[in-house]
């Protein structure tokens, strides 16, 4: 004791030891309480964010069968950043498992790297067979920077109604950006299309995060903090549709070998029971590790299985448009039911013949009788009466006003129905006449409107829905698919297709007589192989000119087949419109295809007697030869146009490069007197 | 004297022995939670190595109880031929010696590993101990203290030989007790200011460093102000220290490395500190900010993450998923570290400065010139594994193989601990006799 205070060296050294103890509590201080970074560089490393995918809400027909079944599988996710940064890559046996070489692993890196960057995570290979999962599972400590996420796909059993379900695939970089998939990530899967596009949202469910702890051979090991910070992931809802997977699958059937589309909707709710777009496709083909490669297949048809033709392609109606120029011209005042025209087989009051079928007198005597022989000059007459109507002093006026009652039947914009691309087909207006005949034009120059011919296009859905307000006479609800979200019929996305449209106040004895007269078209008319036993079917025929450019001429190709009905007349349960491109008279094709399935809808099984008619049906092909050459041709075009396009930018570019050059040679003499 | 008449279990400094063993069980404790995964692996399974390490402890307990039953005297009579014996093992090391880890200072006796460089830090204590208290010694003569440099050094250049660079640096620690003997202050002063110097201009950015060192000469003017008017001389040092320091850290230190360092060079040491190199020392075509050195790195993860009061017990993610490398040897203070933050890890670092304070304290109660030299060794030794050891898990300093006393995972390093610590406890027992 004595000692150690007499010495003052054994203080130097014992305040040695001390401060290099302060210096080391000072720097422990300073690494653990003031830096906050290490904190998180240890989360980094050693936490693992995993996200559980929920199981994809499933979608099932109006008798609860469903439409397609969940399927799980694997995509294996790489984030290049990580790939090699702790431990080395066993590059061999990874390439020898996925079967690829040095190059190959490379290029596929690259292609990862150039889609989503280096610090977030891509998609190396999607949906990975089960094989390949199970040897990637086994080795995947070694991949460091790899993972196998797992999805949802989907599967089809009835192999029916793929576009209106639509497919799902991977997000692309594009929708990244926008809001309503800001929560996504790169390699997650979204409804690209249909159903599947529109109730997303819905059909998702809410993604779980579970946080495992890793060790440095990147291997999960435990639940973080024993699972408290996890979330559980919520399964997507329900959809149930009003779709009758039976008749949708019937009508794919009937439509096969044809071109054009057949919708179904029940008058009462808007439901839609069935859409038919021919050629369809089997939805099995967009899941899968062969997507991509059918996606371009079905691309490149000339049939264009793609294409929409309920709710995108658009036709000329017909005489289907017979019963809504009869409407307009009773509401009007221009006619009444007893309104007669001498039709002598042709309207000849604006110059030129408008041909009829029909000579014999008194075929066009009354509404009810026009309508049943489908007089061509009496609803031209009509049109014409009621764009010349006197109360309205001119025919800009009258055709506005014709053009009014247009977009209240529902026509010349998209109805809103819940799947996507909905076009809106095409209503004129004076405007568009006054481009196009320069100002100068009157009720002559587009009175074939009135049978359906001429400046007009409606989609199927359009025409289908016309037919709705008709038998429900005035009102109508948006078509849609889906009936209840999660089994709620009043989750607020349906709430919209809960308002019931009443567009117009048109009276029920103008609605009776036209219905009166589309019964007799298929008791007495053009279209009595819609005739049902037991059933009263209000019905009308359809033959539709139309023309095409083949090799620069105007040509004119077979008529379009169209057919609309409702049944039964009294109390409407279903409404039909059916299409069938280039295959003649509206009676021989889409006139049958409406009637079965209206018959199998209404009473679940077709008579024997019609067995023939069904037979016919599934068996026809009228899909045309000129189908493939007027594609082709059209490609062409488009191929040519965009050819030219790039040429252009590109010559501008050129063109801008070549100014900057002469710029800077100026510059350069102006500045530094260097001449060129 | 009645302490003569007590057994000399009664004599021990059992303060001493209170803090060793409380070191050793923090240290099983650490090398068992850094390598614990789940419970349903037995704890007693002597294949792992808390199993091993309490073990080592039992041997060491028996060793250690070995020497506390043996004469004082003993060790005063041995030491010279202890020295001998030893620089014999370290020159035998280089004919039988085998590798671990790129190092050449080991002997294998069948599957038992043995580092003479660690046994020779005791043997060249006895060794310098006898030295200083021979009654022939004129530790006031250059001839005297060059021969307890050469002591020292002999077996230091061997273990260099070696490659066990680390292990050498500790034989420096005896610079402590020749100090204490009588080493002039001047030669600890420039030691330790040079040690400093070289690191914080590495670590620390010039312009700070700068105003630092200016900041130290100051204040040494003032504390030195009463002898400044004596001898007008001592400013004139201080200035020259001062000129020295800055030449060094301002200029030379930034020369050397941008101009004659190769890049890999600069490198390596920044590496070893576990930083990036700074901007300015990149050479043109080096990668920028290229990652500092792996253990380091996860060295300084575990231990930041720890926060305040640590991620709890058998919580800690970065050892406890192996992220740390050596994790239970030289790495251990990381477990801690992590698992009991910056609470508990204080708490170790006081653990230790009381042990270290205790043998001070020991070593100046001593009568005979021998203990208390031997005592300052060993304190100086500890000093030097910790000071070294934590430096460098933190990034203080660069990374060579020191074990840290007591807590590292290691039969060598804990028996060598063990014996030196016991030898002192011996020779404690027996302080009022004078040994020679």
């Amino acid at each position: 004791m004595k000692n150690f205070a007499e010495s003052p060296r054994a203080w130097i050294i014992a305040s040695l030891f001390a401060i290099m103890a302060i210096v080391l509590v000072a720097r422990l201080f300073n690494l653990q309480v003031v830096e906050e970074k290490y904190e998180l560089m240890a989360n980094d490393q050693a936490i693992y964010r995993k996200v559980i995918y929920p199981a994809r809400g499933s979608i099932v027909d109006r008798n609860g069968k469903p439409m397609l079944y969940n399927n799980v599988t694997f995509d294996l996710m790489v984030t290049p950043a990580l790939v090699g940064k702790h431990n080395s890559m066993d590059t061999t046996t990874f390439c020898r498992i996925l079967g690829l070489d040095t190059a190959g692993f490379a290029k596929e890196m690259l292609k990862v790297v150039k889609k989503t960057g280096k610090e977030k995570p891509g998609v190396f290979k999607s949906e990975v067979s089960k094989e390949l999962n199970a040897r990637l599972q086994e080795n995947m400590y070694l991949f460091a920077g790899f993972e196998l996420v797992e999805r949802s796909t989907r599967s089809y059993p009835k192999a029916a109604g793929a576009l209106m379900l639509g497919y799902l695939s991977e997000v692309t970089p594009a929708m990244l950006t926008n809001n309503r998939f800001a929560s996504y990530r790169q390699g997650d899967y979204v409804g690209m299309s249909g159903l599947e596009n529109i109730y997303e949202e819905e059909l998702r469910g809410i993604r779980g995060v579970q946080y495992l702890v890793r060790d440095v051979m990147n291997r999960p090991r435990d639940a973080y903090k024993s699972g408290t910070m996890d979330t559980a992931a919520i399964g997507g809802k329900e959809l149930e549709l009003f779709i009758d997977a039976e008749l949708q699958a019937y009508g794919e059937k009937l439509m096969s070998g044809k071109m054009g589309s057949a919708v179904a909707i029940d008058p009462k709710t808007g439901g839609i029971l069935a859409m038919i777009s021919a050629p369809s496709f089997d939805p099995n083909l967009l899941t899968g590790e062969g997507k991509g490669r059918n996606f371009a297949e079905l691309n490149k048809m000339a049939t264009k299985p793609l294409f929409n033709y309920a709710t995108q392609g658009s036709y000329m109606p017909g005489s289907t448009f017979k019963p809504i120029t009869g409407l307009v011209g009773l509401d009007v005042g221009a006619i009444t039911p007893s309104f007669g025209y001498p039709c002598s087989g042709g309207y000849y009051a604006c110059g030129k013949r408008i041909g009829c079928t029909h000579s014999g007198g008194g075929h066009a005597a009354n509404l009810r009788v026009a309508m049943a022989n489908s007089c061509n000059a009496y609803f031209v007459d009509v049109f014409r009466k009621v764009v010349d109507f006197k109360n309205y002093g001119g025919v800009h006026t009258g055709l506005q006003k014709w053009h009014d009652y247009m977009i209240n039947f529902g026509f010349g914009h998209p109805l809103g129905v819940d799947i996507t691309g909905e076009l809106g087909g095409h209503i004129p207006d004076s405007s568009f006449f006054n481009r196009m005949y320069k100002g100068n034009w009157n009720s002559c120059n587009m009175a074939i409107i009135g049978m359906g011919q001429g400046e007009i296009a409606l989609t199927p859905m359009q025409i289908a829905n016309a037919m709705c307000l008709i038998a429900n006479k005035g009102y109508y609800y948006t078509p849609h698919f889906v009936k209840k979200i999660g089994g709620d019929a009043n989750h607020p996305k349906l709430a919209k297709f809960k308002e019931k449209h009443t567009p117009m106040h048109i009276a029920p004895d103008a609605y009776q007589a036209i219905i009166d007269g589309m019964e007799m078209v298929v008791t007495n008319g053009t279209g009595k192989v819609a005739k049902l036993p037991g059933i009263n079917v209000a019905g009308k025929t359809g033959t539709v000119e139309n023309y095409a450019m083949v090799y620069g001429k105007k040509t004119k190709l077979d008529n379009h087949s169209v057919f609309v009905c409702f049944a039964p007349k009294e109390d409407p349960k279903i409404a039909i419109a059916v299409v069938v491109q280039n295959s003649g008279y509206g009676a021989t094709w889409a006139g049958p295809v409406a009637s079965l399935m209206m018959e199998k809808y209404l009473t679940d099984s077709v008579n024997v007697k019609r067995k023939f008619l069904e037979d016919k049906m599934f068996n026809a092909n009228l899909i045309k030869k000129y189908t493939y050459v007027i594609d082709s041709m059209q490609r062409e075009k488009d191929r040519i146009r965009w050819e030219l396009k790039m040429a252009d930018k590109n010559m501008q570019a050129a063109m801008a490069k070549r100014g900057d050059t002469v710029l800077v040679d100026k510059m350069m003499e102006k500045f530094y007197k260097i001449k060129k | 004297m009645a302490q003569h008449r007590k057994s000399v279990l009664g004599r021990l400094d059992w303060l001493t022995v209170l803090l060793v063993f409380l070191l050793v069980a923090t240290g099983i404790m650490a090398v068992y939670t850094s390598e614990y995964t789940s419970f349903d692996e037995p704890f007693f399974d002597m294949q792992r190595s808390h199993m091993k390490q309490l073990m080592f402890f039992g041997l060491s307990c028996f060793i250690g109880l070995v020497i506390i039953f043996t004469d004082s005297k003993l060790f005063y009579s041995l030491a010279n031929l202890s020295y001998l014996f030893g620089i014999l093992l370290l020159l035998l090391t280089f004919v039988i010696g085998g590798e671990v880890k790129g190092s050449h200072s080991f002997i294998k006796l069948g599957s038992f590993t043995f580092q003479p460089g660690e046994a020779c830090k005791i043997f060249t204590a006895l060794c310098l101990a006898r030295f200083l208290a021979a009654a022939d010694t004129k530790f006031n003569t250059l001839r005297h203290r060059l021969t307890a440099a050469g002591i020292v050094l002999l077996p230091c250049l061997l273990i260099i030989l070696q490659n066990e660079t680390g292990l050498a640096l500790v034989y420096f620690a005896f610079f402590f007790p020749m100090y204490r003997e009588g080493l002039p202050n001047s030669i600890l002063l420039i030691g330790i200011t040079s040690v400093v110097l070289f690191l914080s201009s590495l670590l620390v950015e010039r312009l700070p460093l700068f105003i630092a060192i200016t900041v130290v000469a100051l204040l040494s003017v003032w504390v030195l102000w009463r002898q400044i008017q004596k001898q007008k001389a001592v400013v004139l040092f201080i200035v020259g220290a001062w000129l020295i320091a800055v030449t060094f850290s301002q200029l030379v230190v930034p020369y050397v490395f941008k101009n004659i360092f190769k890049g890999y060079q600069v490198e390596r040491i920044y590496s070893m500190l576990g930083q990036d190199v700074p901007l300015e020392f990149q050479k043109p075509g080096q990668l920028a900010g290229k990652d500092a050195d792996y253990n380091v790195r996860q060295s300084k993860i575990a231990i930041g993450s720890g926060g305040l009061t640590g991620k709890g017990i058998m919580n800690g993610t970065q050892t406890k998923y192996s992220f740390v490398p050596e994790q239970h040897t030289d790495f251990v203070f990381c477990g801690i570290g992590e698992q009991f933050g910056f609470i508990g890890s204080s708490l170790l670092v006081l653990l230790y400065l009381s042990l270290m304070l205790r043998i001070v304290f020991i070593a100046e109660r001593q009568r005979s010139t021998f203990s208390r030299v031997y005592a300052y060794s060993v304190a100086s030794i500890l000093f030097f594994h910790f000071a070294i050891n934590l430096s460098m898990t933190m990034g203080l300093a660069p990374v060579i193989g020191i074990t840290l006393p007591m807590l590292s995972y290691g039969g060598t390093s804990l028996m060598s601990f063990s014996v030196l610590l016991a030898i002192m406890l011996r020779l404690d027992a027996d302080r009022h006799i004078l040994i020679r």
